[in-house]
């Protein structure tokens, strides 16, 4: 059954940004950028953990998933170390998707060449 | 005179060389593509689960094996074929992210290891980055003054 659910909750996501950049002018970047946001605003507002809960990997693996680990990085920080935890638990958040993102992309620079535009 | 034909003849032009987006068909790409990467974001997580491995430990693997498989694909030029047909499907899913760091640093690796790898690889990564942190550090200043105010959320 998780399956299902991560399968129609993750699709229903993409369809709707496809609405975003097929009607609007959005362009992917800023698709992407509204997407953490967006996750960062509803993890706040204690939307994003009980949806997760439900689809599981359908709402961890979009980019608003992305933003409320973000969000719940910075709350953790802030009641275990104050005011000073504002600035300490996005990047700890963020950590392993954004270093792996890195650290193989860079790798791939080494490993493959540019593909010739057709 | 003339010049306003010419202006017609060309929005006529522009209008006939602008594809059209059959918007209902792309969602549906969309949502198979999405739906699709996210089921195997779900097995991965499953998986780790299976073995015993907390929760948070088992989403962070999740994220690692996609973004390490997404990598891959955009090295093989294959994640570049599913993003054409799959549209927000192959882009929203944190594989749209991790393919939107390795395609840049592929691509311009000959403009040199710092202006070329180095500031390309942050194109799409730097502004998500940048609002990300912007975003929840806002939150979390708003959060510690509730705190400090004496309300709990």
């Amino acid at each position: 059954m998780d399956y299902v659910n991560a399968f129609w909750v993750g699709g229903i996501i993409c369809a709707l940004a496809q609405i975003l950049l097929d009607r609007t002018k959005l362009m992917p970047g800023r698709v992407m950028v509204l997407l953490v946001c967006g996750g960062a605003v509803l993890g706040f507002l204690n939307l994003y953990e009980p949806f997760q809960e439900f689809a599981g990997a359908g709402a961890s693996v979009p980019l608003l998933g992305f933003g409320n680990v973000l969000w719940k990085g910075v709350k953790e920080a802030v009641q275990a170390e104050g005011f000073i935890g504002t600035f300490m638990g996005g990047f700890k958040a963020a950590a392993v998707g954004t270093s792996a993102a890195l650290i193989f992309g860079y790798i791939a620079s080494w490993i493959f060449e540019p593909k010739m535009k057709k | 005179m003339e010049k306003e034909k010419l202006e017609k003849e060309y929005e006529q032009y522009v209008k006939e060389k602008t594809p059209v987006h059959n918007v209902y068909m792309n969602m549906l790409k969309a949502f198979i593509t999405g739906g699709a990467i996210c089921v195997i974001g779900q097995f991965i997580l499953n998986y780790c689960k299976g073995k015993g491995i907390a929760e948070d430990i088992s989403a962070s693997w999740t994220s690692l094996s996609l973004v390490f498989l997404s990598v891959l694909l955009t090295g093989l030029n294959v994640y570049y074929k599913i993003a054409k047909w799959g549209g927000a499907g192959a882009l929203v899913p944190i594989t749209g992210f991790a393919n939107s760091v390795a395609s840049p640093a592929i691509e311009y690796k000959k403009e040199g290891q710092v202006f070329g790898i180095g500031c390309k690889i942050f194109t799409i990564a730097g502004p998500v980055i940048l609002y990300g942190i912007m975003t929840s550090w806002t939150l979390g200043v708003i959060y510690y003054f509730l705190i400090k105010a004496g309300v709990t959320l």
